[in-house]
């Protein structure tokens, strides 16, 4: 069982946390991503994320799938943000489920590194002195 | 034949509109229509990768453009 989530509004943690609860699970792993103050030496003031919505939702849900296909896991929620962030909100959260810890660890950090790469979805980072849309140039 | 094209994130600011219109030949492909936008935005080439999307899946290059196709301009990703 799969929830995904895209979304303009604060994130609910407890909610991730109740979707992928089950009487057969033996734990949870949940990782929180939170906006970070600097970023190469450089102070940052806030985030802003963009998102293309219907494929970075279905890109959400493919990478899920193929997380309950490779790893022993019971259920999976991915909620990610979009719009402006301050430092130290939370612009995504994966929760993961399993009989067994190895395989939500290893569901977890699948997800969260699968995500970055391949999800339709940009942040820019705003400076005091202008803003950079991430990983952009080489 | 013309194609509406969404621009997201580094590509919005390249191009200055968040969708354009482009006209293609007939069967054109996803490697002709990133031709066509290098020549037109080549500030494009100094991306580190920038990807075409298909009615919301990533091109490869040989797909052939058909008229109500969805499709976008996917610059660096960088979400999570």
């Amino acid at each position: 069982m799969i929830e995904i989530k895209l979304s303009s509004s604060p994130l609910d943690l407890q909610a991730c946390m109740s979707f992928v609860a089950s009487p057969a699970a033996g734990g949870i792993d949940i990782f929180v991503g939170t906006v970070r103050n600097r970023t190469k030496g450089k102070e940052v003031h806030r985030l802003e994320f963009e998102a293309y919505e219907t494929m970075a939702i279905s890109e959400m849900q493919k990478i899920a799938d193929e997380a309950i296909d490779k790893f022993q896991v019971l259920k999976v929620a991915v909620h990610h943000r979009t719009g402006l962030l301050n430092i130290g909100e939370v612009p995504v959260i994966i929760a993961v489920s399993a009989i067994h810890r190895a395989a939500a660890f290893d569901a977890c950090r699948f997800i969260i590194d699968t995500l970055k790469q391949t999800v339709p979805i940009w942040k820019k980072e705003i400076f005091a002195d202008g803003e950079v849309w991430v990983n952009a140039h080489p | 034949m013309v194609t509406r094209l969404l621009i997201f994130g580094i590509a919005k600011d390249i191009v200055g509109s968040s969708a354009t219109e482009i006209a293609l030949p007939e069967n054109a492909t996803i490697t002709d229509l990133k031709n066509i936008l290098e020549e037109r935005y080549p500030r494009l080439k100094q991306l580190s990768t920038f990807m075409i999307a298909l009615n919301n899946q990533y091109a490869t290059g040989d797909e052939l453009i058909k008229s109500n196709d969805e499709v976008a301009i996917i610059p660096p990703v960088s979400g999570g």
